[in-house]
């Protein structure tokens, strides 16, 4: 039963990529875009959208600049990672195979108390929201389980069940250790042994300047929006492609210019320029932009086309 | 007779949920079941974090038989109407029987509905209430359609009986019924089957599994009061809390934890509330100091190592935790004790309040301008009042309070105390949102009784300047709460002030926006008629004297609507009445209170009622109300008929009989009492001198014919009658009494 330890960060991440690759999932990659959380990634929020079976895993760097801590903070970074687990239709077993893997990197099930939380998630930009728990283990949080209602306004049909483990928590509670940035990242008796703090902390301090007090919100403003104006243009576009002929509803170049919002919007907002009001009024914009590609989704597979 | 068993056994439910649905899957079994005639003997619920459990006992065997009869049309009724009696009963025409009635001859359909076996009947009704289960939030998992509030995995469904137990042959949506369930998630996950509701609670048991939510309860309590104890320690009791952490387990095993020493000088309030909320950690109090010293937490399941692993990781969590409350803590303190608790106030003015009722700076003024006003009626330093008014709020900015809303107000004393403002002004940061409910305690200290009116005044009367009220069941801004709470603040601590007063004061201010254009002469005259009402003497003098410069504002002060106000009172008067109702007084007796002038004044209207109440069940209040109602009621008949009011002008030179003569006296006699009774507002005494000219009132009744020939004798006749009824009438409007 017991497990032998994850020795460091990366493993505990290969560790995950091995397991949920031996359950059947894609592993991919990340997106290569800069996004709040693993669930922005087009995996997830358009592929939970419609009838198509689908699974996949996958490592998702997520930025959240208000989090920024000059790399000063034992647990919160601007820059994180999210492992993200997403099967549709969700598996009856998906608990059982959640707990599996945490049994993979080395969490006994017998020497902890592992607990399912009630905790419903809900995405205000994303028009999204589904039933679940957090999950705790001795206390700490260390996933997020959701079974998928609605993704942009859309009804889930069938439901997709969407894990999501706070890698740097997970891996501090694993490795033992409470300052993340002490960490190993890579083994530690590696010729060049790294620390977490060692890769990150000094982009970290990067960042926060630049997100806090730096960043040219004018520009940052006139970007959101662009991004807003494009992801528009490109769905007003004709569905028919006139060079091609082809039928070509462009919702994952549209969901870029979503996903771009958002992020200025998590920018703007570092940056301390959104008052209390216009918050829900930025939140909206970046929602409408996420139904609109949902919606462009939605309608093409409905027209039997290739998602 | 056989014995039912269901368990609905699911991924984890909601620990909020579980009770009351046990109590939902009982009910709509047990009504389903009774309605298609099978009856019952007992039956009880339980819930766990994973499975809704019903056992049922002395179930009827199957249903019985049944024949209904049921009259249809005349047989030489048109065709059409025969058709669709037949279509109504189900019947063919074959089946119709004839019977000769008084009216001719008249079909009957005659329907024979057999009993069906009791297997049958529980797998229909069992079907029913899983997919139309009143969950407060449900979902769709996989590609299936049914909704539960977490994936529904199995349906534990047998009858017993001496000759052994029998699955109910049935499914939903693919899931079979069948006896067999699991325990533990961890400690027994092999599934088992059961014969009978004692055989599954005796596995369950072994499977490590209470099903009882009171035993799960029980077994916290007293194994973490036992741990506590044997430190000399105590455990913070919280029902709540409790219950929750009850719907969190199926095997509860208690372990009790050190806070380490860094944090034990944070207030006991933030630590409670930090570990309550986040981690569904107990506090646990050394009663020498009152210090909350240890904590306890609740796993669900029994390690190897006695907990040492488990409890170690609480721990940490808890130290991450409790180093942000004290990273919040000296951060605020540090605030406090520099700048002090302007620093936040200014912070304010970026938050909304309401996008019709500005920010909560805005809102501050408003209410510090009240209290102010307040003051002196509520015998507060007026100064004091309008300074404790201006940061009570202040740590709504706090980082502590936005990270424990609960904690609002406690934090702004701990923080106006830090910033060295007087205790005064601690005291009504702390308290100014008191009293939140019906049994919440209500302020009393002066200072901090003037906020909380103020704070709730403003409330009430900004919503109702923009037309936002309560309809219905639909009170989103909790007014209906902000109104019963002026009333206990005014009721409780006997505060004598015409409500209607500030309320026209502050809806001006509301309407007015008086933030937004400041002015000395406005806020005495707002000052002017809180004191003495809008339409008062000094009000009015203020009024024209600002005529001269004539302000925007001033059409808004000068012909002050009403309307408005009146609404709210009304409003206020409602919940006046549902607070004296649930005092044991009854409606007519507060109805005949509010007829009365100065119904404004909450604490007189208050008083007279009791009075009243209290009165009317003596002897003497019987006296009062019959010697009242005789007089008024031929009074009343002769004012109707002459179309004329008799208020005035009885003179005893016209009295004729001595009976008459001694209703003059008597009438005199009292009043002697009564005038300074009512002065000091001793209604008991007031009313025992008006109980009191009974005998007389009769005695004039038998001896005098009150519509007499004589036009002169009988208008004096009926103005005497008129002063029986003014006398009488001057602590309540007594015709409004039943009976």
């Amino acid at each position: 039963m017991t497990a032998d330890k994850p020795r460091s960060f990366q493993d505990i991440i290969l560790r995950l990529q091995t397991y949920w690759a031996d359950k059947g999932c894609a592993v991919l990659q990340p997106y290569d875009m800069e996004v709040g959380a693993g669930t922005f990634h087009p995996a997830t929020t358009l592929r939970s959208l419609g009838p198509t079976p689908w699974a996949a895993a996958y490592v998702q760097p997520s930025r959240r600049p208000t989090d920024g801590r000059y790399g000063d903070s034992p647990n919160r970074w601007q820059h994180y990672y999210q492992y993200q687990v997403i099967i549709k239709p969700s598996p009856p077993d998906l608990q059982a195979l959640y707990l599996g893997s945490l049994e993979a990197i080395g969490i006994d099930m017998e020497m902890h108390d592992i607990r399912f939380v009630e905790d419903d998630w809900e995405s205000p930009t994303l028009g999204a929201w589904g039933l679940g728990w957090e999950v705790w283990c001795d206390g700490m949080e260390v996933s997020q389980f959701t079974y998928f209602q609605q993704v942009g306004g859309h009804d889930c049909a069938p439901v997709s069940g969407e894990l999501t483990y706070g890698l740097e928590r997970l891996a501090m509670y694993v490795l033992g250790h409470d300052d993340g940035n002490e960490m190993p990242f890579n083994a530690p008796d590696a010729p060049i042994p790294l620390t977490y703090g060692d890769v990150f902390r000094e982009a970290e301090a990067q960042y926060a300047r630049w997100n806090f007090d730096v960043a040219d919100t004018d520009m940052l403003l006139q970007h959101f929006v662009d991004a807003e104006r494009e992801c528009q243009r490109i769905l007003d576009q004709p569905e028919v492609d006139p060079k091609t002929g082809r039928r070509i509803v462009m919702a994952q170049p549209a969901y870029d210019q979503c996903i771009k919002a958002s992020h200025l919007f998590n920018l703007l907002d570092a940056r301390g320029v959104i008052s209390v009001t216009e918050r829900q009024a930025y939140i909206g914009r970046v929602r409408a932009l996420a139904k609109l590609c949902a919606d462009a989704v939605v309608a093409s597979q409905q027209d039997g086309a290739a998602a | 007779m056989p014995d039912l068993l269901i368990e609905l056994f699911s991924e984890e439910i909601p620990a909020r949920m579980q009770t009351r649905a046990a109590d939902d899957l009982r009910q709509r079994v047990t009504d389903g079941l009774v309605e298609a005639g099978l009856t019952y003997a007992h039956a009880a619920a339980f819930s766990t974090p994973r499975r809704l459990t019903l056992a049922i006992e002395g179930l009827l065997e199957r249903s019985p038989d049944l024949r209904e009869e049921r009259k249809g049309p005349r047989t030489d009724a048109p065709e059409k109407a025969i058709e669709g009696f037949l279509r109504g009963a189900g019947v063919a025409r074959e089946d119709l029987v004839e019977r000769e009635e008084k009216k001719g001859t008249v079909f009957y359909a005659v329907i024979d509905k057999p009993g069906r076996p009791a297997p049958e009947i529980v797998a229909e009704v069992l079907e029913q209430v899983i997919r139309t289960f009143p969950w407060p939030k449900s979902m769709r998992w996989g590609a299936g359609s049914l909704r539960w509030v977490r994936p529904l995995h199995g349906i534990l469904c047998i009858l017993t009986t001496e000759a052994g137990a029998e699955v109910v042959p049935m499914s939903v949506d693919g899931i079979e019924a069948s006896d067999t369930t699991r325990g533990h998630r961890f400690m027994a996950p092999e599934p088992f089957s059961v014969t009978s509701f004692e055989d599954y609670a005796a596995k369950l048991k072994r499977a490590k599994v209470i099903l009882s939510t009171e035993e799960r309860a029980e077994t916290i309590w007293n194994d973490a009061t036992q741990a506590a104890f044997a430190l000399g320690l105590e455990v913070v009791e919280d029902r709540g809390l409790l219950a929750e952490v009850a719907g969190l387990v199926e095997y509860p095993v208690v372990l009790l934890g050190e806070i380490g020493a860094e944090f034990l000088d944070l207030p006991p309030e933030v630590l409670q509330t930090s570990m309550k909320e986040h981690q569904k950690f107990f506090s646990v109090k050394n009663p020498k100091t009152g210090r909350i010293e240890r904590f306890v937490t609740v796993a669900n399941i029994a390690a190897p190592d006695d907990g040492a692993t488990i409890l170690a990781g609480n721990r940490k969590v808890l130290s991450a935790r409790l180093a942000d409350a004290k990273f919040f803590w000296e951060n605020d303190l540090r605030v406090a004790q520099s700048v002090g608790m302007t620093a936040w106030t200014d912070q304010l003015s970026n938050v909304t309040f309401h996008n019709k009722l500005g920010s909560q700076r805005d809102r501050i003024e408003r209410i510090a301008a009240l209290a102010r006003e307040l003051a002196p009626v509520v015998g507060a330093d007026a100064d004091l009042a309008e300074q404790a008014a201006r940061v009570a709020k202040a740590d709504l900015s706090s980082e502590m309070v936005y990270e424990f809303p609960e904690l609002q107000g406690l934090m702004g004393r701990y923080y106006s105390d830090a910033s060295g403002l007087p205790p005064e002004v601690g005291a009504a940061c702390q308290d100014h949102y008191s009293p939140l409910g019906p049994s919440d305690a209500v302020p009393t200290a002066p200072v901090s009784v003037a906020v909380a009116l103020a704070d709730k005044l403003d409330t009430l009367t900004g919503f109702w300047a923009i037309d936002e009220k309560p309809t219905g069941s639909k009170d989103p801004f909790a007014l209906r709460r902000a109104a019963l709470g002026v009333i206990r603040l005014v009721l409780e601590n006997g505060i004598r002030i015409s409500m209607d007063r500030p309320v026209d004061a502050q809806i001006l201010r509301h309407q007015i926006g008086v933030n937004a254009q400041h002015s000395e002469t406005l806020e005495a005259i707002l000052s002017a008629s809180v004191a003495e009402g809008v339409f008062g003497a000094r009000t009015r003098t203020l009024i024209e004297a600002a005529e001269a410069e004539a302000p925007g504002w001033l059409p808004l002060v000068r012909d002050h609507d009403p309307s408005v106000s009146d609404d709210l009172r009304s409003f206020l008067h409602d919940r006046l009445k549902v607070y004296l109702r649930d005092k044991g007084i009854t409606h007519d007796v507060i109805d005949a209170c509010l007829a009365m002038p100065e119904n404004c004044d909450f604490a007189l209207l208050a008083k007279r009622a009791e009075a009243l109440a209290a009165f009317r069940l003596t002897e003497d209040g019987e006296n009062l109300v019959q010697g009242f109602k005789r007089a008024n009621n031929i009074l009343t008949q002769a004012e109707e008929k002459d179309g004329v009011e008799y208020s005035f002008g009885a003179d005893p030179k016209f009295a004729e009989s001595p009976e008459e003569t001694a209703l003059f006296d008597a009438l005199d006699m009292a009043e002697a009492k009564i005038k300074p009774a009512m002065q000091a507002e001793d209604f008991a005494t007031a009313m025992a001198a008006m109980a009191g000219l009974r005998p007389a009132v009769d005695a004039f009744f038998e001896a005098v014919q009150v519509n007499a020939e004589n036009p002169v004798l009988r208008r004096n006749r009926l103005n005497l009658l008129s002063r029986i009824r003014q006398t009488c009438g001057q602590v309540a409007d007594l015709t409004r009494l039943d009976g």
